[in-house]
């Protein structure tokens, strides 16, 4: 009896542990959303004291909150369509061509990566002061555009590898153009690493905290607000978008998944699975 | 375009592809780079104004009166990269081979901390470590803290802290090099009688290296110029190195001095990665290896 528990356990023993890890992971996320419906008894919500949903009933309260929201999500948007255009041209480039400096390229794009955040923000704010630039929403768009270029190139390059490119010679042979063949072959073909790496350069401009602390001025994102607001108390509202923008990236991260595996059943030729795709970076829903 | 030739013109492409990436990483992260070095060299203070003086002093000024930071830096980074290795072995190993229906699920939990905020994820853990919190009452309930122990400004905070916002960078390359081992090596090692455990030792693990060794620098750099961690879980008894250059930068404006400790970071940081380069190859890191078979 106590020899089949103990082996029970041994041969389960893994099992149990990524049980525990999975709790350790969500343990976090779940109390932001506890303290969402929390009803602080002071200005600090850090402390459970009871029921509440005022914070859910009007989200969007406080103007500051809402302003540095509308602030982070236009910052986002704009420097993930421009890093995503940047990165996905440079992938093709470092995965399609043959060409001198190729060496080099690969390590201007891997350095940023391994170079510590507040490293890169002391950085650009130095030439920003030494130029006299003022830093605002342009630094921070220029900051945001640069750090996610390099993310955005090895997510579409790890599904530019698994890519058949007998389907663009077809296109060429039967007369099409070398713009009208990437326009209608080879873009719709690799559109789900794209969609990967904007999805992730989407999540990396949004949740930037020191960067941004370093470039940002008097202009103030949804990260530099909860900062701010630390010192004073965070009230209840930050935790219910926090809330809302966890659920809505899994309802797009889902979405984006079902999509693709409805196109991969549907198209005769899907494109391999890259099983070999290198590291996954961090937050790189692609490689999943 | 018709003077050139076909050929010239293909060899074209590729630097106009990479033009537009190449200018703003060159404009907006070497350039600011050699920016910080000219700082870095400047003297004087905010009121009477900086000047470039090719102060080479600030370099040692910086490290003799930061060493602290600097030390508990790399100790505090190096524990939590301890530490995420030995949760996130586990854990890789058991979605790769273990969790058949449920890996993608899995690997869900992994990233989803990066779908909430890093700061609302670091205050999370505040409100875990708060002297009022339920958790900080069961460790005094079973004794293993003091009844006027807190957890909140120790560096045991500060270090979970890290832990648990860098462990994603630890399971992914773990995962990812683990997925990737071939299943028949490790049961030819246990036909020819190895244990499971010798076949670990002397298969599976030695195969993940590359993880291994992925997973410790992504996780380690971000760790060890963290402020962020210090600052909301630890105190200033905690502060890092990443701290004391925010708020040189940031409250004192005291430019030449923040900007000789970046850069000293930075150089440290490079040394690891260059020798990383010579361990395991730049193409391990960015993908090239696969891209090379994938050519062949």
């Amino acid at each position: 009896m106590m020899r089949d528990a103990w082996r029970w356990l041994r041969e389960h023993a893994i099992v149990l542990y990524a049980v525990l890890a999975v709790i350790y992971m969500l343990l976090p996320i779940a109390l932001i959303a506890l303290f969402s419906v929390n009803d602080p008894a002071g200005k600090f919500n850090l402390v459970w004291n009871g029921f509440s949903l005022d914070a859910w009933k009007d989200p969007f309260a406080i103007e500051e909150l809402t302003d540095a929201l509308v602030t982070s999500l236009r910052l986002a948007a704009l420097s993930t369509l421009a890093a995503t255009a940047i990165g996905t041209l440079m992938a093709l480039a470092l995965v399609r061509h043959e060409f001198f400096g190729r060496r080099v390229t690969n390590i201007l794009i891997v350095i940023p990566l391994a170079t510590p955040e507040v490293v890169i923000g002391a950085a650009l704010l130095s030439m920003f002061l030494l130029y006299g630039v003022t830093p605002g929403f342009t630094t921070l768009l220029i900051a945001h555009i640069m750090f996610s270029i390099s993310f955005v190139v090895v997510v579409v390059r790890s599904r530019l590898i698994g890519f058949d490119r007998s389907l663009e010679e077809a296109a060429r042979d039967l007369g099409a153009t070398a713009f009208t063949t990437f326009r209608t072959v080879t873009l719709p073909l690799i559109m789900p690493g794209v969609i990967g790496a904007a999805m992730l350069a989407f999540a990396l401009s949004i949740d930037d905290f020191v960067i941004s602390n370093f470039n940002s001025g008097t202009t103030v994102t949804f990260p530099l607000y909860v900062f701010g607001a630390n010192q004073r108390g965070i009230p209840v509202q930050v935790n219910v978008i926090a809330t809302i923008l966890f659920a809505a990236t899994v309802v797009a991260m889902a979405f984006t998944i079902w999509q693709q595996k409805r196109a991969e059943r549907m198209a005769a030729i899907a494109p391999e699975r890259e099983e070999d795709a290198p590291i996954p970076l961090p937050g790189a829903p692609a490689a999943t | 375009m018709s003077a050139m030739s076909k050929g010239a013109r293909r060899r074209l492409v590729p630097y106009l592809l990479l033009g537009p990436g190449v200018v703003w990483l060159v404009l907006f992260f070497v350039v600011p780079m050699y920016f910080m070095g000219r700082l870095s060299l400047e003297s004087g203070t905010l009121l009477t104004g900086f000047e470039f003086t090719w102060e080479w002093g600030n370099f040692g000024d910086a490290l003799s009166t930061f060493d602290t930071q600097f030390l508990r830096s790399f100790y505090y980074a190096g524990v939590a990269t301890l530490l995420a290795l030995l949760i996130g072995y586990p854990l890789a190993y058991a979605i790769a081979f273990r969790a058949g229906r449920w890996r993608n699920a899995l690997l869900f939990v992994v990233i989803a901390p990066f779908f909430t905020t890093y700061l609302i994820r670091t205050i999370a853990w505040q409100s875990i470590f708060d002297d009022r919190s339920p958790a900080v009452d069961a460790l005094k309930f079973l004794q293993i803290l003091p009844d006027d122990g807190r957890l909140l400004a120790t560096s045991a905070a500060v270090i979970a802290g890290l832990t648990y916002n860098f462990l994603p960078f630890m399971v992914l390359p773990l995962y990812a090099s683990l997925e990737r081992i071939d299943m028949r090596l490790v049961e030819a090692a246990r036909d020819l009688y190895s244990s499971s455990w010798q076949a670990f030792l002397r298969v599976t693990l030695p195969l993940s290296a590359p993880g291994i060794v992925a997973g410790v620098l992504l996780t380690f750099i971000p760790a060890v110029g963290d402020y962020v961690n210090a600052l909301f879980l630890g105190g200033p008894q905690q502060f890092m190195i990443g701290n004391v250059i925010q708020f040189r930068y940031l409250q004192l404006s005291d430019y030449p001095t923040a900007a000789a400790l970046s850069f000293i970071l930075m150089a440290i940081i490079l040394v690891a990665v260059i020798a990383y380069i010579r361990f395991a190859g730049s193409e391990a890191l960015m993908g090239d290896e696969a891209e090379a078979e994938a050519k062949a």
